[in-house]
C-alpha cells in the first residue's frame, strides 16, 4: 500500500462487562480506509458494526472495552487520553448519528449546534462562525438558512434534520466521516438526497465510513466493502466484486435476500434459515456454520481467517468460499 | 412555500416561549403569580405608609396591645410591647422571601452542579458523590442547623448558606437521575463526538433540560424554606431582633392568641398567601414546562 491509510484499524475487539458476563461484541477486526475513499460496513443488527466505530471515537458505554489498535492521521486511538480524543473527534472525525431528531440537541438553536464546536476551540470568531454556517447550510442544500439559523430542530422535518446534522460534522472541517446508519430513519426520497449529500463528501476527498444493513446505501456509494457477521468481518471487496462474485456463503445470501423488481413476481425472498448465534455462545468454528449449506466438519471445528483473495484488495474468512468468477446466484 | 407558512406561523418558538405561552393559559398559576408580586412589592414599599417604624414602642395607647384600627395608624394593630404590627408584618415578609430566596438559589446552584455532573459523570465518581448526599441525608437536619449556628455565631447570612446546604440534597437527586438519563440520549453523543469538553456538555447540553423541572422543584422549595425559617426562628436561632420574620411573628402571635388574635392572623395570612400562591405557580410551571405538552 502506497501513502499510510487515513484510518488504520488492527484486530480491534470490544467487550462489554455486564452482571451475568463479559460479552464480546467486536471480536477481532481489520480493516484500512484512505482519503477520499468510502467504505461501508454492512451486517445485521448484533454484528458489531456500531460498537466497532464507537471504539474508534472512544464513544463505548462505560461498562464497554476496547483492545486492539485504531490509527487515524498517525495518532493511535485506543487508549488514547480524553484530550486527545477531543481534538481528534470532531476536528479529525465527524460523526453523523442515525436519528436526526435525537442526535440534535431539543433547546439549542440550529446556529448554536453548528458553531458551537468551532467556537469552544476558538477557531472562528461569531461572525465568521455565523458564515461558515451558512456556508454549511447552503451546501446541504437547506432554503433559506438565514433563517434556520434561528430555529429550533423540531421545527424542520426529518431530511432537513438530518442534513443539518451532517452540516453539524462537517463544521470543523474533519479529514474524516463516520455515518452509523445515516439513511435507516428516513424515507425513501429523502435517502437518495442523503445520499448524493454524502458522495459530494467524499468526492471533495474526505474518507467516509459508512455503516448499514441497506445494500441499496452500499451499492450507490461505497468503493469497498466489509461485510460484518458476528463480531468479525467476513468479507472484505470492491463493491463491484462484491456485488458480481460473492466469495462468502453469507454474503452471497445477504444478497439474494435483496428484493428484486425484475424477476418472477411470485418468487419468495430468500431469506436466510436460522438467527445469528449470540456472542456468548458463538461457535470454535466458523460463526456461520450453523446456517451455512455449504458448511462441512472443517467449518464447525476451524474458525476460517480472513484471508487475502486473488484482486488484491478482497479477503474472504472462509473455509469453502464461493468460485471468484461469475458466482452462483 | 406551505413549509415556510407553517415556519413562519411556528414563530420560531423555543421551549420557553412555549412554556410562557401555556403558563397564560393557566388562570389559577397567574392569579398566583399577580398576588405573589403584590406581597412582595408590599414588603419592599409596605412601611413607608406607616408613621411608625419596626422597634418603635407607641407609648401613646392606653394599651400596649392595641386591636387594629384605622383611626390610630395601627392598621394590623400593635404587639404586646406596643409596635406597629403592619410594619412588623412587611418587614418580616421582607426577611422571610430574602432567606426564602437566596437559601433555594444556594440550593439550586449547589444541587444543580453536584447532581448534573454526578450524574453525567457517572460510573465511581458518581457512586462517590451520591454516597456524600446520602451521609448528609442521613444527619439530621436541625442537628446539622444547630451546630453550625452555635459554632458561626448567628448571622443572617448563616441562615441563608445553612439552609441552603441542607436543601440542596434533595435537587441533587432530582437533577441527577435526569443527568443520568440525559447521558445516554443521542444528542449527547453527538456532542461528544463533536470533541465538545465535559464542562461545556454539562453547562450547554445537559443542565438547561433539566431546567424545568428544576424551576418546579424551587418554586416548592421556597415554602419548604420559610416554614423551615419560622421554625428556626420558633427556637430562637434565626432571625434576631428588633429584626423579625414571618415565622418569628406568627410564633410570637400564636402566645397572645387569646388575649389580640389579630397578632397571629395578619403574619399568618400573609405567610398563608404566599405558600398557596407558590404552590400555584409551581403547579402551573410543572404544566408549562411539562414536554409532553410541548407543541
Amino acid at each position: 500500500m502506497s501513502a499510510e491509510a487515513l484510518l488504520q484499524v488492527r484486530d480491534l475487539e470490544v467487550d462489554f462487562a455486564t452482571s451475568q458476563a463479559t460479552v464480546n461484541a467486536v471480536a477481532g477486526v481489520t480493516f484500512e480506509l484512505r482519503a477520499g475513499e468510502c467504505v461501508a460496513i454492512v451486517g445485521e443488527s448484533g454484528s458489531g458494526k456500531t460498537q466497532a466505530l464507537m471504539a474508534c471515537l472512544g464513544l463505548l458505554a462505560s461498562n464497554g472495552t476496547a483492545r486492539g489498535s485504531v490509527r487515524f492521521a498517525g495518532r493511535e486511538l485506543i487508549g488514547a487520553d480524553e484530550r486527545v480524543l477531543n481534538t481528534v473527534r470532531g476536528t479529525g472525525i465527524g460523526l453523523l448519528t442515525q436519528d436526526p431528531l435525537s442526535s440534535l440537541t431539543p433547546h439549542l438553536r440550529i446556529e448554536t449546534l453548528l458553531t458551537e464546536g468551532l467556537l469552544d476551540r476558538g477557531l472562528a470568531s461569531r461572525t465568521d462562525a455565523r458564515q461558515r454556517a451558512l456556508q454549511a447550510l447552503r451546501a446541504v442544500e437547506i432554503p433559506e438558512p438565514e433563517s434556520r439559523l434561528r430555529q429550533y430542530p423540531h421545527e424542520l422535518s426529518g431530511g432537513m434534520r438530518q442534513r443539518v446534522a451532517l452540516a453539524a460534522a462537517l463544521m470543523c472541517e474533519p479529514l474524516l466521516l463516520f455515518a452509523d446508519e445515516p439513511t435507516t430513519a428516513l424515507d425513501v426520497s429523502v435517502q437518495a438526497r442523503v445520499l448524493e449529500l454524502l458522495a459530494g463528501v467524499r468526492d471533495r476527498g474526505l474518507g467516509v465510513l459508512i455503516i448499514t444493513h441497506d445494500l441499496g446505501v452500499v451499492a450507490g456509494l461505497a468503493d469497498r466493502v466489509a461485510v460484518m457477521y458476528a463480531g468479525r468481518i467476513v468479507e472484505t471487496a470492491a463493491t463491484d466484486e462484491l456485488f458480481s462474485a460473492p466469495r462468502h456463503p453469507y454474503t452471497a445470501a445477504l444478497l439474494a435476500a435483496v428484493p428484486r423488481l425484475h424477476g418472477a413476481a411470485q418468487a419468495r425472498l430468500a431469506g436466510i434459515p436460522g438467527d445469528p448465534p449470540q456472542p456468548a455462545e458463538r461457535p470454535s468454528g466458523c460463526a456461520f456454520a450453523a446456517r451455512c449449506a455449504a458448511a462441512d466438519e472443517q467449518c464447525t471445528r476451524v474458525r476460517p481467517e480472513l484471508r487475502p483473495d486473488a484482486p488484491a484488495v478482497a479477503a474472504v474468512a472462509c473455509h469453502r468460499p464461493l468460485p471468484a468468477a461469475a458466482g452462483q446466484r | 412555500m406551505a413549509e415556510a407558512a407553517i415556519n413562519a406561523a411556528a414563530g420560531g418558538r423555543g421551549l420557553w416561549d412555549g412554556a410562557w405561552q401555556r403558563l397564560k393559559r393557566s388562570r389559577a398559576a397567574l392569579v398566583a403569580a399577580a398576588l405573589l408580586l403584590l406581597v412582595c412589592v408590599l414588603a419592599l414599599v409596605g412601611p413607608w405608609f406607616s408613621a411608625y417604624s419596626v422597634a418603635e414602642v407607641d407609648w401613646s395607647q392606653a394599651t400596649l396591645a392595641t386591636p387594629p384600627s384605622l383611626s390610630t395608624g395601627h392598621w394590623f394593630g400593635t404587639d404586646a410591647n406596643g409596635r406597629d404590627l403592619f410594619v412588623r408584618v412587611w418587614i418580616g415578609t421582607r426577611m422571610s422571601l430574602l432567606v426564602a430566596l437566596l437559601a433555594t438559589l444556594v440550593s439550586v446552584v449547589i444541587g444543580v452542579a453536584w447532581g448534573a455532573t454526578a450524574g453525567y459523570l457517572g460510573g465511581r465518581v458518581d457512586g462517590w458523590m451520591m454516597r456524600f448526599v446520602d451521609v448528609l441525608y442521613a444527619l439530621p437536619y436541625m442537628f446539622f442547623v444547630i451546630i453550625l449556628t452555635v459554632v458561626f455565631g448567628r448571622s443572617l447570612v448563616l441562615i441563608f448558606l445553612a439552609i441552603g446546604a441542607v436543601g440542596w440534597l434533595t435537587m441533587a437527586r432530582i437533577v441527577r437521575g435526569q443527568a443520568l438519563a440525559l447521558r445516554q440520549r443521542e444528542f449527547v453523543e453527538a456532542a461528544i463526538a463533536l470533541g465538545l469538553p465535559t464542562r461545556v456538555i454539562l453547562a450547554r447540553h445537559i443542565v438547561p433540560n433539566v431546567l424545568g423541572t428544576v424551576i418546579v422543584y424551587a418554586t416548592l422549595t421556597v415554602p419548604q424554606v420559610i416554614l423551615f425559617e419560622s421554625f428556626l426562628s420558633f427556637l430562637g436561632l434565626g432571625v434576631q431582633e428588633p429584626l423579625t420574620s414571618l415565622g418569628r411573628l406568627v410564633a410570637e402571635g400564636a402566645l397572645e392568641m387569646e388575649s389580640s388574635p389579630w397578632l397571629l392572623l395578619a403574619p399568618s395570612a400573609v405567610l398563608a398567601t404566599i405558600l398557596l400562591c407558590l404552590n400555584f405557580l409551581g403547579d402551573g410551571l410543572r404544566d408549562a414546562l411539562d414536554p409532553r405538552q410541548r407543541r
